[in-house]
């Protein structure tokens, strides 16, 4: 069995991370896309929090820059996602893919199309 | 231009960078204004400041938190070097050192003392398993327009209860009062404390056979571990015959003793009810409904409340009675066990207070006198810290936090509790005995309970910290800069000393009058005219028909040789009361009017005997046949007449009509606080239980009583001869006050003591302080009155404005205090002033020493320091 050691909200923060890109993913933009996504509301703190335990595992990486007017001339923290969790992510969609495979219901009546 | 739009809630931002990791402050802080500017747009100012709260809230996680810094990388090695310098520190200011351990062992030894004192009165009656569903039947009564609240019910309540309120209970027991009776084998006889109950009343108070079985046949009887050792020693009791009060019953059972501190403690024999009924000839008594004597104890039913079911049986009595007894409105409720002893008395049939008061009045004074202490230890501390705020610059300067500071003036007073505490439980385990002998208690330190000890050393932390706050956090916070300059912090710094100063006076001083005025009251009792004469007027109990035959053989005797004055018997001492009468009427009496007469009963030279003062009409006299219709009221009662000649008017009571032939000033005979109330005397040729004797003033007292002794003996075979004198038991009624006063007043001693122990340290600081500037202030002609009116009026304020404080406050408080007795001492405006003027004597007196010394210092010798 494969061990993903990412969570599944861990995961979600981390794609959201990847979609919002260079210049937005920062707490406060990725818990609004979250929150825009999912319907669920979520605090900063909270997305804040699974981010700097992504980064200890070395999955994304932070560097503080652009500071702007509506924030009171703070700079922002930039996530970006590292080689390492590029591969994590891939490892998880894997092995969910491989999952839905076996899965005797929809075993070969189900493609996930645009994937492989 | 744009609008001053709103900014996030300002101390929300300052919580947040309160608690976050510094690295994070910048980008948080950003999003959080961010997502601020967002609310803002999208739904109102009020969502979202409400939002920012929260995400400020919701960032308080384990990772953002900042973590501590950690200084030390071996923290045993600084917590040693903490240690090392409060030791250094202690032993150089070796009077500081002293002053701050001795105060708080002493406020500390007050502390436990009264914290074991409180445990005892709390843990009273705690010790049965039903505690929290045991109750007491008893009831208000309305006499005279007052409610008054009797513990006895009339004997039949038990059975009515259990017929018809039977619901809510799940034990009921009536038991006759409690008190020592004869009992006796073969030919000894012993005084054991006992009653007779019902047999719920073994499972309500959980009564545990050791031998036998608790079987309750009306001729068995229950004897308690006790009893069973001292009448029978080793041989077994069971099936063995005592009698008691001239019946006799055979032991089925010897029972664990009761909990020694509980209502019941001394009981040493229960026996059944149904035997008593017998023996007393209840079912004789003509109306059942009427004579309260006795208890009735109640367990509730799991579901039943106290509140609801004295509801329910709250008018059980007033069904029964006779027209007369209802316009009393007796009204039954339940007196929880749990109020037995802490809330014990009524006032207007409303609980209103019993130990509970002095429990709640000795925990103030322990918490009053252990704050004394702390404020004395903030005092010396802070006062010092101009010595010490040298060496906080330099801990400062070489790269010290203000944390590191703080915890090495906790860990400074920590240590000194430490010590304190040490030396308080050496004082407290050395006192107890007398605090015992004071308090008439039986406590023990628990040293073997650890929570306990834990109590103890949490106590100790607690209190170092309370104590080490104020300079822990004042020096602490002191500028490097400044201190190393010698900038003196100028006159507000000593505003809080000033402050605590006067808080410790104001309590001292109002415990000085406090105790003072409890004195005086105490002494206005004793000193109340009671009536009659004590002096040299003793009791006998026990007297017997045979001695009545020779009554008057005896008395003459006696006077003539010389060893008494008068005698006479009669039905209760002068200083308790036979019986109260409700059934009392005459001519013209207000048919509304239910009032209770106290019954005495005496023989011919009663009155002659106690020397009472007949104010009108005359004593009962040998020369009328006819006196035994007579009766004596005294004033209270004379006054019910509303007669202007009372003597000659006739009063029935029961019926009986009595021809009133004189009226005698309200003799005292209850509790001497209390207004007397009114009394009937009656004569009586029959035999009657005491005898009363007054000595004769020209003989020793002892001799008298041996020559009595010898001619009533021959008479009194049943009992030992016992006698007291009546001043004696007049005195014991103080008994409760006096000892709370003693007791309050060693605690006002103390805390005075505390105090001046503070300013004595604080006085020489400050002459200490003030040495260059005596010094040249006597260089340039200052004298030694000058010099020390001008360092001590400082004190002296501070101790006038305590006072000030104190007077108006200890007025309110004695006031209402005092209200709580009907005899009562006005208090005396002198009291304050005494207590003022001799609180500023005793400061004057603690801070000259140190100034005088100062003074009178060659300035030669302190200029030329440094």
């Amino acid at each position: 069995m494969i061990e993903t050691r990412l969570g599944d909200f861990e995961e979600t923060v981390m794609l959201i991370v990847g979609i919002l890109g260079e210049k937005e993913a920062y707490a406060f933009r990725i818990s609004k896309a979250f929150e825009q996504r999912t319907g669920r509301a979520i605090s900063i703190g909270a997305v804040h929090s699974t981010l700097d335990r992504l980064e200890t595992k070395g999955f994304v990486k932070s560097v503080l820059k652009q500071a702007t007017s509506d924030r009171g001339e703070r700079k922002k923290r930039i996530f970006r996602i590292t080689a390492l969790g590029r591969r994590v992510l891939k490892e998880s969609m894997d092995f969910k893919v491989e999952l839905w495979k076996s899965y005797p219901e929809f075993a070969g009546k189900f493609s996930i199309t645009g994937l492989n | 231009m744009k609008k001053h739009s709103p900014i996030p809630p300002r101390l929300a931002t300052y919580l947040l960078l309160s608690f976050l990791r510094d690295d994070f402050k910048e980008d948080v802080a950003g999003d959080l204004a961010e997502n601020f500017e967002y609310d803002l747009r999208h739904s109102g100012v009020f969502h979202a400041k409400f939002n920012y709260w929260k995400q400020v809230i919701l960032y308080l996680r384990p990772f953002a938190i900042r973590k501590p810094k950690n200084y030390a990388s071996n923290p045993m090695i600084m917590y040693r070097s903490y240690m090392r310098s409060a030791i250094q520190n202690m032993v150089k200011n070796k009077m500081h050192a002293f002053i701050n351990i001795a105060g708080l062992t002493i406020g500390i030894s007050v502390g436990i003392i009264i914290c074991l004192w409180i445990y005892d009165e709390v843990s009273y009656n705690t010790g049965y398993p039903y505690f929290e569903r045991n109750g007491q039947v008893i009831q208000n009564v309305t006499n005279n327009g007052e409610v008054e609240t009797v513990n006895v019910v009339p004997w039949v309540l038990g059975d009515e209860i259990r017929q018809n309120y039977g619901t809510d209970f799940k034990y009921i027991s009536m038991a006759s009062q409690a008190y020592p009776r004869v009992m006796a084998i073969d030919t000894m006889k012993f005084s054991r404390v006992g009653f007779y109950v019902e047999p719920d009343f073994l499972q309500m108070f959980n009564v545990m056979a050791i031998k036998g079985t608790l079987t309750f046949e009306p001729s068995s009887i229950l004897i308690s571990e006790s009893t069973a050792k001292i009448l029978f020693a080793d041989v077994d009791p069971i099936g063995r015959s005592v009698t008691v009060d001239d019946a006799s019953f055979e032991v089925t059972g010897v029972y664990k003793d009761f909990p020694e501190h509980s209502r019941f403690g001394d009981v040493g024999f229960v026996a059944p009810w149904s035997r008593y009924v017998v023996l007393a000839e209840l079912e004789k008594i003509d109306d059942p409904w009427r004579p309260n004597s006795f208890g009735l104890y109640v367990t509730l039913d799991d579901k039943a409340n106290f509140a609801k079911a004295s509801l329910r049986i709250r008018d059980a009595r007033l069904k029964k009675v006779n027209d007369q007894l209802a316009k009393k409105k007796p009204a039954l409720f339940i007196h929880a066990m749990s109020d037995w002893r802490l809330r014990s008395e009524f006032v207007n049939g409303q609980m209103s207070g019993g130990s509970i008061q002095f429990v709640w009045m000795f925990g103030l004074i322990a918490a009053f006198v252990l704050l004394m202490a702390c404020i004395n230890f903030m005092n010396l501390s802070t006062a010092r810290s101009e010595k010490r705020a040298k060496e906080v610059g330099i801990r400062k300067a070489v790269g010290s936090y203000r944390s590191q500071l703080i915890t090495q003036f906790f860990s400074e007073s920590i240590l000194t509790t430490f010590l304190a505490m040490v030396f308080a439980l050496l004082v407290v385990w050395l006192m107890l005995p007398l605090f015992n002998s004071l308090a008439g208690k039986n406590m023990v330190l628990p040293w073997s309970d650890p929570i306990v000890w834990g109590g103890v050393v949490g106590a100790s932390v607690i209190i170092g910290v309370l104590a080490g706050s104020y300079p822990a956090l004042y020096l602490s916070a002191i500028r490097p800069v400044g201190a190393l300059k010698g900038v003196r912090s100028g006159h507000n710094a000593s505003l809080p000393r000033r402050v605590l100063v006067v808080v410790q006076f104001t309590v001292s001083v109002l415990m000085i009058i406090g105790t003072s005025t409890v004195f005086l009251q105490i002494r206005h009792g004793k000193e109340r005219p009671l009536g009659y004469n004590t002096d040299g007027l003793i009791f006998v109990p026990g007297a017997t028909a045979e001695m009545h035959s020779h009554f008057d053989a005896v008395r003459k005797t006696l006077i003539d040789n010389g060893a008494i004055v008068e005698m006479a018997s009669s039905v209760a001492p002068s200083i308790g009361m036979w019986g109260s009468s409700s059934r009392i009427d005459w001519n013209g009496k207000d048919p509304e009017l239910s009032v209770d007469f106290a019954q005495f009963v005496g023989s011919y030279e009663y009155g002659k005997t106690i020397q009472w003062e007949v104010l009108n009409g005359r004593d009962f006299s040998r020369d009328f046949p006819s006196d035994t219709a007579s009766v004596i009221l005294n004033e209270a009662a004379a006054k019910y007449l509303m007669k202007e000649e009372v003597v000659g008017e006739t009063i029935r009571s029961r019926g009986e009509p009595y021809t009133i032939i004189a009226v005698v000033r309200d003799v005292v005979f209850g509790d001497p606080y209390e207004s007397v109330r009114p009394s009937m005397y009656y004569l009586s040729r029959e035999s009657q239980y005491f005898l009363n004797f007054r000595l004769n003033p020209e003989k020793p007292a002892k001799e008298s009583i041996s020559l009595i002794e010898k001619e009533i003996k021959p008479y009194m075979t049943q009992q030992p001869f016992s006698y007291e004198f009546v001043d004696d038991s007049q005195s014991r009624k103080f008994g409760n006050e006096e000892r709370v006063s003693t007791l309050a007043s060693t605690f006002a001693g103390i805390a005075i003591f505390i105090s001046c122990l503070g300013i004595f340290g604080l006085s020489s600081f400050v002459a200490e302080q003030r040495t260059k500037e005596i010094g040249v202030r006597k260089v340039l002609g200052a004298n030694l009155p000058h010099l020390w009116i001008l360092m001590s009026k400082d004190f002296v304020l501070l101790v006038a404005i305590s006072c000030l404080l104190a007077a108006p406050v200890s007025w309110l408080v004695l006031r209402s205090w005092l209200e709580g007795y009907e005899y009562r001492v006005a208090i005396p405006w002198w009291i304050f002033v005494a207590a003022s003027v001799g609180t500023l004597i005793i400061t004057i007196a603690t801070t000259s020493w140190q100034m005088l010394k100062t003074a009178r210092v060659n300035p030669a010798a302190t200029l030329k320091v440094e």
